[in-house]
């Protein structure tokens, strides 16, 4: 269909001599999609992804609503002889653990400790570690020697080496394990960033802009950063998830939130001695980590295949 | 005759390879008037368009001066050069490239504006881009589009108003027309020539296509390997063309018409490597003509007619057919 | 047209792409015949279905999302839209060579080129490696090589080059019909006279048959006996290279003609087809081009366009041509 717009007479103004004036093709109506739109529309054809972000925002109301509907004291750590090492039943849906807690109201209370290191560690480690990348991708040279080799010493340190001398040194909690895990992150972030900078750094658009009279800065927080964003947006998903299995790990280890406080590691090491019996008190910490990984991971994914066909363009 | 607006004394950029010195271009000199067009023609590597940036200071130069209005741009600090850029424009060579794709065609066409406060509020912003966009020939309704749900062409003349919106003196196009089908050329070239004229614009039009510098310039300069081989007013260049380099490449052109075909130079072998030169002819191990005397020094830009330089002993020695 | 074999008969070819965004109609109903020993040259801008209608030839479009709606492809009399695909492999590279538009990625950057020439022989002939090497040698001294840099890589050559040892490869089994997808677009001009007078001295050699696809008006010149104009998947104009020069019938072929710079012919100003190509995906029902042309009438917008062959080799898609006094006189409209 040929939609012949008035308007399109003024695209030929110097050659408008003929008396096509309404009927010059305006064949190409594109919608004025914003960016951000256009990988929305992307994501939400990802059945993967779609089912990764439902599930995601239903554990985060879990913690929102765990926060209303439980209270700490009387029914996530307080003890009961009586109700110990029940099996999961009508009255406890998860079963009890060995202090009579109840495990269903331990797990969903304890979701907000995964989410909550998760996000606040790697919102650090993004904010530090993609800095230094720009920095060292943008302005090349020493400053690129120097942040990066710095970057390869600190990248194949495990973060649970990490974490366990930091909590030797400054003791245990909530903090301390954000601060180590976020640590581990930046040079992953600063990795990526840089590689994302080195790809933009070069493009005309650039040149065009310091042409125009931008100072360096201005360059690097208008042009350069939100065309970096979608590789480190991309990593920050996919940094949260690991970080929310490192804190597991370190809470299984001892190291990471310290008890009574139902964190999911925590909540499977405390199942160790008692797997063989009753199993289902790992089960379900266990499914948790799992499931949140999960829908962060698939979250992740998505991003990153809705994000990509845009770099092409 | 008023001095050039324009004049560039033995513009000079080397780089440092692993492989040795690289003289991207050595020892350019030329001079543009007001309102007129240069037309840098040659073909990769020749350094055309490193000389363009350099005369941006997109590049910096090695050696050399560059004078604008009176003024050397090389010697300007920081913030004498960010003023100065108000008044020497770039339309660069990719549509595609040039544009930042995160960015709406109001606020790439805005970002002068806006960087150098030639707008008083966001209102004046608007009205500045509308017009602008109007000079161009881009339709109003793609004020809040992205560059890349646009074709060749239009984003081509987002480039051109972004570059107009300071009222620079002068613009140097960077093959602005190579990347857009035939058809749009034509659309994009005659916007230049009617902006050329009406805003008294002096242009450095870089190009590889002879054919285009032709249409769009009083006078043209042959690059061959970082040096001007042969220049001269247009009309000149192209009916007596007496640099060999400037003949084989007139003559490589495939000319669309069923007339009879002259016979056709073959340049043998390809380019020569631009690292570590020596002060030799650069042509003379292509050149069809070349004589022992080629294999001396550089032969320097002599003047053979009236505006009319060419740097060869064949021809300084007046023996070109 | 005596009825001697042809060595390409392409009739009716209807190429559709499925993407999101609707039916990407690239090619649409187009007719192409080519002789023994002849050269076409398939001229049109970005978008037309050059690239489109080369690949089916060879059934290379990717299926999904492309897909041959209708149409027939012979090749030196072999119907390919019968054959399998392990049939076709061994038609490709031997019966049929296509040269792709850009030679900085169509070699393999770890093989050395010699090899690579041979292993285009060795896969259509039976001959032992150090024959087929020895065959992709004289290639290389064809193309304008000198047999030393067989042993080099793909990054040792310059642009020209490696363009050269694509058509090496192309050329390695002799193949009777050449299919050229803008060969010398990423070439600078001097190498693209030198690489076009190569694909000129190899046909005169080996009589081989081409198909150059091009946007430049100037090459079709020099390297074709006849010529056919797409715009919009459809052939707009087809005939021989007298008929479409100087007795352009086409709109859209006029307008091309008069966009062009001509160095011969230094104008004031570039007539420019205005108006933007069409989107694919919403190709309108009758003339494709009626939108952006001068001379459309209310007809050309409703009514579906054929072929109206004027002279024995002149053919023209559009309807005006079905009056008999209409009549393009190129020069005359501007």
């Amino acid at each position: 269909m040929i939609s012949p717009d008035n308007s399109t007479g003024k695209e030929m103004k110097p050659d408008m001599d003929r008396k096509q004036a309404d009927q010059i093709t305006e064949a190409l109506e594109y919608k004025r999609l914003n960016f951000w739109a256009e990988i929305w529309r992307d994501f939400k054809k990802n059945k993967g992804a779609m089912i990764g972000l439902f599930t995601f925002i239903v554990i985060i109301a879990i913690t929102i609503l765990s926060e209303f509907l439980f209270d700490y004291d009387t029914q996530v750590i307080a003890t009961s002889t009586a109700d110990m090492l029940q099996s999961p039943s009508g009255g406890h849906l998860f079963g009890t653990d060995q202090y009579g807690r109840d495990i269903l109201i331990r797990v969903l209370y304890g979701a907000r400790y995964s989410l909550l290191i998760g996000i606040c560690s790697v919102f650090v480690s993004v904010l530090v570690g993609s800095t230094l990348g720009i920095i060292a991708g943008y302005f090349g040279g020493l400053m690129e020697t120097i942040i990066m080799r710095t970057m390869d010493v600190f990248s194949p340190i495990p973060s649970i080496l990490l974490a366990v001398c930091l909590t030797t040194a400054f003791g245990q909690g909530l903090g301390v394990l954000m601060f180590s895990i976020g640590l581990v992150s930046v040079p992953s972030f600063a990795q990526v960033a840089r590689a994302s900078v080195l790809t933009i750094r070069d493009q005309e658009f650039i040149e065009a802009a310091r042409a125009s009279g931008a100072r360096e800065y201005q360059i690097i927080l208008s042009h350069v950063l939100p065309n970096a964003l979608s590789p480190i947006l991309v990593q920050s998903t996919l940094r949260v998830a690991v970080a929310i299995v490192t804190a597991s790990a370190l809470s299984f280890l001892g190291l990471g939130v310290p008890p009574p406080m139902p964190e999911w590691g925590g909540m499977l090491s405390d199942g160790r001695s008692f797997i063989r019996d009753y199993s289902y008190m790992t089960l379900f910490p266990g499914l948790a980590i799992m499931v949140t990984v999960l829908s962060i991971n698939m979250v992740g994914d998505g991003l990153r295949d809705a994000m990509d066909p845009r770099l092409k363009r | 005759m008023s001095p050039p607006i324009l004049e560039v004394n033995n513009l000079c950029k080397h780089f440092k390879t692993k492989r040795g010195l690289l003289q991207a271009v050595d020892h350019v000199s030329f001079a543009v008037q007001k309102g007129s067009t240069l037309g840098v023609v040659g073909e990769s590597g020749c350094g055309k368009s490193t000389v363009g940036r350099a005369i941006l200071r997109l590049i910096e130069p090695s050696s050399g001066e560059v004078l604008f209005e009176g003024r050397d741009i090389t010697k300007l600090n920081a913030t004498q050069l960010r003023e100065c850029r108000r008044d020497i424009q770039m339309i660069f060579q990719d549509p595609f490239a040039s544009l930042d794709p995160r960015k709406t065609v109001s606020q790439i066409i805005s970002e002068p504006l806006r960087l150098n406060k030639i707008a008083r509020n966001k209102d004046d912003v608007e009205k500045q881009v509308l017009a602008l966009m109007d000079t161009v020939g881009l339709a109003r309704r793609w004020f809040n589009t992205y560059p890349h749900q646009m074709d060749g062409g239009r984003r081509q003349r987002i480039g051109i108003a972004r570059a107009l919106a300071v009222h620079p003196k002068l613009i140097v196009c960077d093959e602005p027309v190579s990347a857009l089908d035939v058809s749009i050329q034509a659309q994009i070239l005659n916007l230049l020539k009617d902006l050329q004229e009406q805003m008294g614009l002096t242009c450095i039009f870089i190009t590889h296509d002879l054919s285009v510098v032709h249409h769009f310039s009083n006078e043209i300069a042959v690059m061959y390997l970082g040096r001007i081989v042969e220049k001269a007013p247009a009309e000149e260049l192209f009916a007596n063309p007496l640099h060999p380099y400037t003949r084989a490449l007139l003559s490589a052109i495939p000319i669309p018409e069923l007339t009879e075909r002259k016979k056709r130079i073959l340049l043998q072998g390809e380019i020569t490597s631009p690292i570590d030169l020596p002060d030799t002819c650069r042509f003379h191990k292509r050149c069809y003509e070349a004589m022992d005397v080629c294999k001396g020094p550089e032969p320097a830009l002599k003047e053979f007619s009236p505006g009319h330089f060419v740097s060869c002993y064949r021809c300084a020695a007046g023996k070109t057919k | 047209m005596s009825e001697t074999k042809k060595i390409l008969k392409i009739e009716d070819l209807t190429v559709h792409y499925d993407t999101e965004n609707g039916i990407v109609r690239a090619v649409n109903g187009i007719n192409i015949t080519l002789d023994h020993k002849e050269a076409l040259g398939l001229v049109g801008e970005t978008g037309a279905g050059k690239t489109t209608t080369a690949l089916s030839m060879l059934r290379l479009i990717p299926d999904p999302p492309g897909r041959i709606v209708s149409g027939s492809i012979e090749i030196d009399g072999l119907d390919l839209m019968s054959k399998t695909e392990s049939e076709l492999e061994k038609i490709r590279g031997k019966d049929v060579a296509m040269i792709f538009q850009d030679p900085m990625t169509a070699l393999n950057p770890v093989f050395p080129v010699g090899e690579q020439i041979a292993e285009s022989i060795r896969i259509h002939e039976h001959v032992s490696y150090q024959e087929a090497m020895e065959r992709a040698n004289e290639m290389l001294e064809i193309v304008g090589i000198h047999r030393e840099r067989a042993k080099d890589y793909p990054h040792q050559l310059s642009g020209g080059m490696k363009q050269r040892v694509v058509i090496a490869i192309a050329l390695a089994c002799h193949a009777k019909l050449l299919i050229a997808d803008e060969p010398t677009t990423a070439l600078d001009v001097t190498i693209q006279a030198q690489v076009l007078e190569l694909i000129k001295e190899y046909r005169e050699r080996y009589h081989t048959s081409l198909l150059m696809i091009t946007h430049d008006l100037g090459i079709v010149a020099e390297t074709c006996d006849r010529v056919a104009v797409m715009y919009a998947g459809n052939i707009v104009e087809q005939g021989t290279l007298r008929d479409v020069f100087n007795h352009t019938l086409h709109p859209y072929t006029e307008g091309l003609f008069a966009s062009l710079p001509n160095i011969n012919d230094r104008a004031a100003r570039l007539n420019s087809i205005p108006g933007t190509v069409p989107d694919p995906t919403k190709i309108p029902d009758g003339c494709v081009f009626a939108p952006r042309c001068s001379y459309a009438a209310d007809n050309c917008i409703k009514s579906p366009q054929r072929d109206n062959w004027v002279s024995e080799s002149h053919m023209v898609r559009c309807s005006r041509y079905e009056e008999p006094s209409f009549k393009i006189i190129r020069g005359n409209a501007t």
